[in-house]
C-alpha cells in the first residue's frame, strides 16, 4: 500500500489556507451578492433572483458599455501588434550595447505607476496641453483628446504596448537568425523573408501577447477613468461607480462577475487555441 | 544577420518618442514657475516640488506604500518558497489544481479583486484597515514570488543536497545551508517584482483603501480625478525618478530582460 507523503501538503498549506480564506471566499461572496436584488431605499434585499442578470442582457445601456469596451480591448489590441511586434524586431536586431539601452526604454515604463503615465498623457490632451497647441499652430482648431475614445486608446496602447514586445522578443530570441539569411541567399526579397520565415516564427509571441494586452484592456480601470472620465464609460469605469457612488453594489457584482467571466473564457480558449495550432513551437 | 533599413530606424525613433513623451511631458510641466499646468517656457522654478513637502499628505502616502509593499512582498514569499519547493520538487495528488489556485490572481482582473475584498472586509467590520490591505495585497502579488520562486527551484541541479543528505545533514540544514543560498537569487528577484506589483498597485487598492490608509497611487488617482496640477506632476516626477534609480539597480543586479522575460 502506498503511504501519502504529507511534506508536500504541509509545504503548501500556508499559502492554500491564505488563499481560500482570502480569495475564495470574498469571490464567493461577490458572486452570491450578485444574486440579491437591491432596493434605493431599502438597500440590499434577502431574496436570490437572477434579475441584476437579465437587466444586464434587456438593458441597451449595459450593451453599449460591454460593446464599447470590446471594441476599445480589441482595438489597443491590434495596435499593441501593429506597433509591439515590429519594434520588438528592431529591438532584436540591434546591437549592443544600443539594444540593452533601448530595451530598457521599452520595459521600464513598466514600472512606472499607471497613474503618473495616465497622468502625462492628461497633460498632452487636455485643454491646455501640447496637442491642442500644435493643432491650433496648423490651424485646425484645439483638438482636445480628453474624454474620447482616440484618447483612452491612444493611452492603453502606451500602456500595454510592452506587454506585446515582451512575448515577441522572447519568441525571436529563440529563432534561428540563419534561417532569415539562408532564405534571402536562396533569392527571396526582404518582404518574402517577413511573410514567410520570422513571421510564422514569431506568431506564438504575437498571440500570448495579445491574450495579455487584450485581457488587461477590458479590465483596464486607471486609464479609461482619468483619460476617459464619466462620458466615456466603460465597464470597468461602470463597476466602480455602482461600487462608489450608485451604492447598488449587487448590480456591481454582477457586471463584475460578467467581466471575470468573459476574462476567463477568452484567456483559457485562447490559450488553447494558442496550445493546439503552435505547440510544436513550444517544445 | 541583416542590417537595419533606414525606415526601420524611423519606426524606432518614433516609437521611442511615442513612450517616453508622457514621462518627459510630465517632468517638464513639474518645472513650471506658474501656479497651473504649463510648459516652464520662463525658467525652471522648484516651487511645485516644495509644494510636496508643504503637502504631507503625499508624504505619509509613500511611506505607507513602502511599508505595506515590503510587508506584503515578504510574507508573500514566506509562503511562496515552501510552496514553491513543494511544486517543484515533488509529486503529489492535487499538484496542479494547488499550482493554478495559487497562481489564480493573474487570471482575476485586479478590479474584479478590488470589490471582492471590498465586501468582504466591510463584511468583517475591517473595512480599510491597514490588515485588509496587506492581506490583499499579499494575494494580488503572491504570483510573482510563487513564479520567480518555482523558476529558480526547477532549474537547480540536486547533487549537492544528496551529497549533504548522504553525509548525514538533517533536512532542514540542506535547505538551510545549500538549498536556501542556491535560490536566492530567484527568490530575491520575485521579493522584488512583487515589491514593485504591491507598490504600483492602484486598481485593486482603490477599493479597499479608506481615507486614513490611501497608498501613494490611490492618493495619486484621487487627486489627479480631482484636479490636474503642477503639484500631481512634481509628485509623479519624484516617483519617475526612484523608478529609474531602482530599475537602474535591477539592470545591474540582474539584467532587466531576465526579470521581464525569463531566462533567454
Amino acid at each position: 500500500m502506498k503511504r501519502i507523503n504529507a511534506t508536500p501538503y504541509l509545504l503548501t498549506a500556508p499559502g492554500v489556507l491564505f488563499f481560500s480564506a482570502l480569495l475564495g471566499a470574498p469571490m464567493v461572496m461577490t458572486l452570491l451578492l450578485s444574486l440579491h436584488s437591491y432596493d434605493y431605499t431599502l438597500g440590499i434585499q434577502d431574496d436570490w433572483t437572477l434579475a441584476n442578470y437579465l437587466d444586464v442582457f434587456t438593458d441597451s445601456y449595459f450593451y453599449v458599455i460591454f460593446g464599447r469596451t470590446l471594441g476599445l480591448s480589441l482595438l489597443v489590441t491590434v495596435l499593441c501588434i501593429l506597433i509591439g511586434a515590429p519594434e520588438a524586431y528592431i529591438l532584436s536586431r540591434m546591437r549592443n550595447p544600443w539594444r540593452s539601452i533601448f530595451l530598457l526604454v521599452v520595459l521600464g515604463p513598466l514600472l512606472v505607476s499607471v497613474v503618473v503615465r495616465t497622468l502625462g498623457w492628461a497633460i498632452l490632451f487636455g485643454g491646455n496641453g501640447l496637442l491642442a497647441k500644435t493643432t491650433a499652430a496648423l490651424g485646425l482648431g484645439e483638438v482636445s483628446l480628453m474624454y474620447t475614445m482616440t484618447g483612452m486608446t491612444v493611452a492603453l496602447v502606451h500602456v500595454l504596448v510592452p506587454f506585446m514586445v515582451i512575448p515577441v522578443w522572447a519568441s525571436l530570441q529563440k529563432m534561428d537568425p540563419q534561417s532569415e539569411d539562408a532564405a534571402l541567399t536562396l533569392g527571396a526579397s526582404p518582404f518574402t523573408v517577413i511573410r514567410r520565415i520570422t513571421l510564422p516564427q514569431i506568431t506564438p509571441g504575437i498571440l500570448s501577447g495579445s491574450i495579455i494586452c487584450f485581457a488587461l484592456t477590458a479590465a483596464a480601470f486607471a486609464t479609461p477613468s482619468i483619460i476617459g472620465g464619466r462620458r466615456m464609460k466603460v465597464v470597468a469605469t461602470m463597476i466602480y461607480d455602482e461600487y462608489k457612488n450608485t451604492l447598488n453594489w449587487p448590480m456591481g457584482a454582477t457586471l463584475a462577475a460578467l467581466l471575470l467571466f468573459a476574462n476567463i473564457v477568452i484567456i483559457t480558449s485562447a490559450n488553447r487555441l494558442v496550445e493546439r495550432r503552435f505547440a510544436k513551437v513550444f517544445e | 544577420m541583416r542590417r537595419l533599413g533606414p525606415l526601420s530606424y524611423i519606426f524606432h525613433t518614433i516609437f521611442v518618442i511615442f513612450i517616453l513623451a508622457p514621462l518627459a511631458v510630465v517632468v517638464l510641466v513639474s518645472f513650471t514657475s506658474k501656479g497651473y499646468l504649463s510648459m516652464p517656457t520662463d525658467g525652471l522654478s522648484l516651487r511645485w516640488f516644495k509644494a510636496i513637502w508643504d503637502a504631507p499628505e503625499f508624504i505619509e502616502a509613500f511611506w505607507f506604500s513602502v511599508c505595506l509593499a515590503f510587508v506584503s512582498a515578504s510574507a508573500a514569499t514566506l509562503i511562496a518558497v515552501p510552496a514553491a519547493l513543494a511544486l517543484a520538487r515533488m509529486t503529489f495528488h492535487g499538484r496542479a489544481a494547488i499550482s493554478s489556485f495559487l497562481l489564480s490572481p493573474m487570471l482575476i482582473p485586479h478590479l474584479v479583486l478590488g470589490v471582492a475584498f471590498l465586501q468582504f472586509y466591510s463584511r468583517l467590520g475591517m473595512g480599510g484597515t491597514s490588515v485588509g490591505l496587506t492581506a490583499a495585497h499579499i494575494v494580488v502579488i503572491m504570483p510573482y514570488a510563487v513564479r520567480l520562486s518555482l523558476a529558480s527551484i526547477t532549474g537547480l541541479p540536486r547533487d549537492a543536497e544528496q551529497a549533504a543528505l548522504t553525509l548525514g545533514a538533517s533536512r532542514f540544514t540542506v535547505f538551510r545551508r545549500i538549498t536556501l543560498p542556491l535560490i536566492l537569487p530567484g527568490v530575491a528577484g520575485g521579493w522584488l517584482l512583487a515589491f514593485i506589483s504591491s507598490f504600483d498597485e492602484l486598481t485593486m487598492s482603490v477599493f479597499v483603501a479608506a481615507p486614513a490608509t490611501q497608498t501613494l497611487p490611490v492618493k495619486m488617482y484621487n487627486h489627479i480625478v480631482e484636479t490636474i496640477d503642477p503639484l500631481s506632476a512634481s509628485v509623479s516626477t519624484v516617483t519617475i525618478v526612484i523608478t529609474f534609480v531602482v530599475m537602474l539597480l535591477l539592470d545591474r543586479l540582474y539584467g532587466i530582460d531576465k526579470i521581464f522575460i525569463g531566462k533567454s
